[in-house]
């Protein structure tokens, strides 16, 4: 590995942000923020380009989905057409032929995509603020508030996150916001650890003393110090957790446990329904179980991409 | 060591304490009331009466819990609603079949993914290295249940090489002493049960034990790269050992810690995925039976199965936590 020369222009200028742009050595990052450094390094890995567009598709359909077909999701108006032994391919009409209820699958498809940009969304901002509330609670107050908080935690981490939500889709019910709710609670104790540690772990940084020292109110140097610098590890733990969430919503849906309502179109429940129908049509499976993978893919690509980029011990 | 262990399983109290509680409130907590929700369509006046009595719902909450926690002590985790069988009687029925089956995946990810993870540290940015990590990511985000769906599509059904679905064929006259099936056919020497038994947990074992695999995979990679460039290992190199020796007693040894770890945590995601996977190949376990509790509205079967895989689950990783300080003297000292 060749080491990058100092600017030939003049001696090391980083520490100066009044100092030349350093563009003319690509590697070279002093000068630039925690952030910038970061969104340099992601623009250039592959990884992350194909991970963001992954991503910005899904979004994209699942936002514009209405626009992109003639039909009316969950509609079942060419039922006549579908047997036990037979299912319609595609043709001009249904570019990916009609499912096992007689709907379009296109439609069916890119609203499940909507479905499960919803479902996703939801789900993992509310673990993501609660979690993040009892995380710098129990980091940032100690005590017995941190004992209750973990020992709560710890109980929650004690049964595999699929049965928790599970349970708790049960007691609320079969409905959207029971499911995004279940999956949302399954994943507050994955950010309420993470906050915690990243807390306790500051709590001994040289800010956080000087902070301390020159006299400033504890609530204000979690808000103000310890907290921004959280901001970082909790999004790209959000990205990958949406790839979860979407996994957990089809699973949910597999269990017989997702939304009720047949109108509503989504991939795991489509792949539910296509299982007796393997024979006559594979695709009728095999689309919304790769939608589901790819999608997943893309926000994990996306993920473990923004992690080594603000991960500092991966920098080069 | 012994310490150690009593330590952490007094640590164990206070999480099952509390998963009893919350348990325990989620029976309340169901639409209607708790007796009709334990006795499901089966309810009628006498039995809501009947259960009433015996779960003491007409009492104080505080004495409902302690009814509660002494039934459990007792080993009485209640009737399934489908069946009738004590809860505990069917999970102990159906435990070996998923043990088998959990043991099998975990087996498989571990021995193709350690020398994998491995490989491709060795030989990292080439591209043997980028198939090995993509593969494993792909692994990762690939839902359990459409694996299930696709191996059972392509390997059953179109190719016909292994069977769809169940623990065994039903024309195999088997004894089962232990209702682990591969190890009955072992001990009485049917090797035709066996073999058989084998076979049918293939597809399963291939479709819960990929996302392991692709886990231990990533883990065993990241953590070798880091420790190839460790100064014991250059000591070891300058020392003139042959490079299998630095490879198994230095680089490996090391690199494996973090793994062990992983292997522990994956205990919990089998449990979540032999529900799923056990669905498709209708393999009966306990995540088929789970399932089949879930779809009936199956509530005093969840609570007890629920208790009874978080029990499993701790004494899992506190067994996984005892092999580190084996493997690792330094855990010890701390």
């Amino acid at each position: 590995m060749t080491i990058p020369l100092p600017p030939a222009q003049g001696p090391f200028t980083g520490n100066d942000p009044s100092g030349p742009e350093t563009g003319a050595y690509e590697e070279d990052e002093r000068g630039l923020s925690l952030w910038r450094g970061a969104w340099r390094r992601l623009r250039r890995n592959p990884t992350a380009i194909v991970g963001a567009l992954i991503v910005l598709a899904f979004v994209v359909v699942a936002i514009i989905a209405p626009w992109l077909t003639p039909y009316e999701p969950g509609s079942t108006q060419w039922s006549g057409e579908v047997s036990p032994t037979s299912v319609p391919g595609p043709s001009p009409d249904h570019l990916l032929g009609l499912d096992r209820f007689g709907s379009d699958l296109y439609t069916q498809m890119l609203f499940g995509a909507r479905q499960s940009l919803v479902y996703g969304v939801v789900s993992t901002a509310l673990g993501l603020s609660v979690g993040t509330l009892l995380g710098v609670l129990a980091g940032g107050l100690g005590g017995w508030v941190d004992t209750v908080i973990m020992r709560a935690v710890d109980i929650m981490l004690s049964i595999p996150s699929l049965l928790l939500a599970v349970s708790i889709a049960a007691v609320l019910g079969q409905n959207a916001y029971s499911i995004m709710i279940a999956i949302g609670v399954a994943q507050v104790p994955i950010f309420a650890r993470l906050l915690r540690g990243s807390m306790l772990s500051q709590n001994k940084g040289d800010y956080v003393l000087a902070a301390t020292a020159l006299g400033i109110r504890r609530r204000r140097i979690i808000i103000g110090h310890v907290l921004p610098n959280s901001v970082g590890p909790t999004i790209v733990q959000a990205t990958l957790n949406l790839a979860t969430a979407i996994i957990e919503v089809a699973a949910l849906s597999f269990l017989g446990l997702g939304e009720s309502d047949p109108a509503v179109a989504e991939w795991g429940r489509m792949l539910v329904a296509a299982q007796d129908r393997f024979e006559a049509a594979p695709r009728l499976a095999l689309l919304p179980g790769f939608a589901i993978a790819v999608t997943a893919l893309g926000f994990t690509l996306l993920g473990e991409a923004m992690r080594e980029a603000l991960d500092p011990r991966t920098r080069r | 060591m012994l310490r150690f262990v009593l330590r952490r399983l007094a640590l164990l109290v206070p999480v099952l304490v509390g998963l009893s509680i919350l348990l325990f409130a989620w029976v309340r907590a169901l639409p209607g009331d708790p007796a009709r929700a334990l006795l499901g369509q089966r309810a009628t006046p006498e039995g809501i009466a009947r259960v009433n009595e015996l779960y003491g719902f007409n009492e104080p909450v505080l004495q409902q819990y302690l009814l509660y926690v002494k039934a459990l002590l007792n080993g009485d985790f209640g009737r399934s609603i489908q069946t009738g069988q004590p809860v505990l009687e069917s999970f102990f029925e159906k435990f070996p079949a998923t043990v088998e089956l959990g043991m099998s995946a975990l087996l498989l990810a571990i021995v193709v993914g350690v020398p994998l993870g491995y490989y491709a540290a060795r030989h990292q940015g080439r591209f043997i290295d980028t198939a090995i990590v993509s593969g494993s990511l792909l692994g990762v985000v690939t839902p359990v249940f459409f694996l299930a769906i696709l191996l059972k599509l392509v390997f059953a059904q179109w190719l016909g090489w292994l069977p769809t679905s169940f623990r065994q064929d039903a024309r195999i006259d088997a004894t089962h002493i232990t209702n682990f099936y591969v190890l009955d056919g072992l001990m009485t020497q049917e090797w035709d049960a066996a073999w058989n038994a084998m076979v049918h947990l293939a597809l399963p074992a291939i479709a819960l034990g990929t996302i392991p695999l692709a886990i231990i995979v990533r883990i065993t990679r990241a953590s070798v790269a880091e420790v190839m460039h460790e100064d014991y290992v250059r000591t070891a190199e300058s020392k003139g050992l042959s490079p299998a020796v630095i490879s198994r007693r230095h680089i490996l040894r090391n690199a494996l810690l973090p793994v062990t770890t992983t292997i522990g945590l994956q205990a919990g995601l089998l449990f979540a995925g032999a529900v799923l996977t056990e669905t498709v190949f209708a393999f009966n376990g306990v995540g088929q039976y789970l399932f089949s509790a879930i779809s009936q509205r199956d509530y005093p079967v969840l609570q007890g199965y629920i208790l009874f895989i978080a029990l499993i689950y701790a004494l899992i990783n506190l067994a996984v936590d005892v092999g580190y300080g084996i493997i690792d003297p330094r855990v010890r000292v701390s």
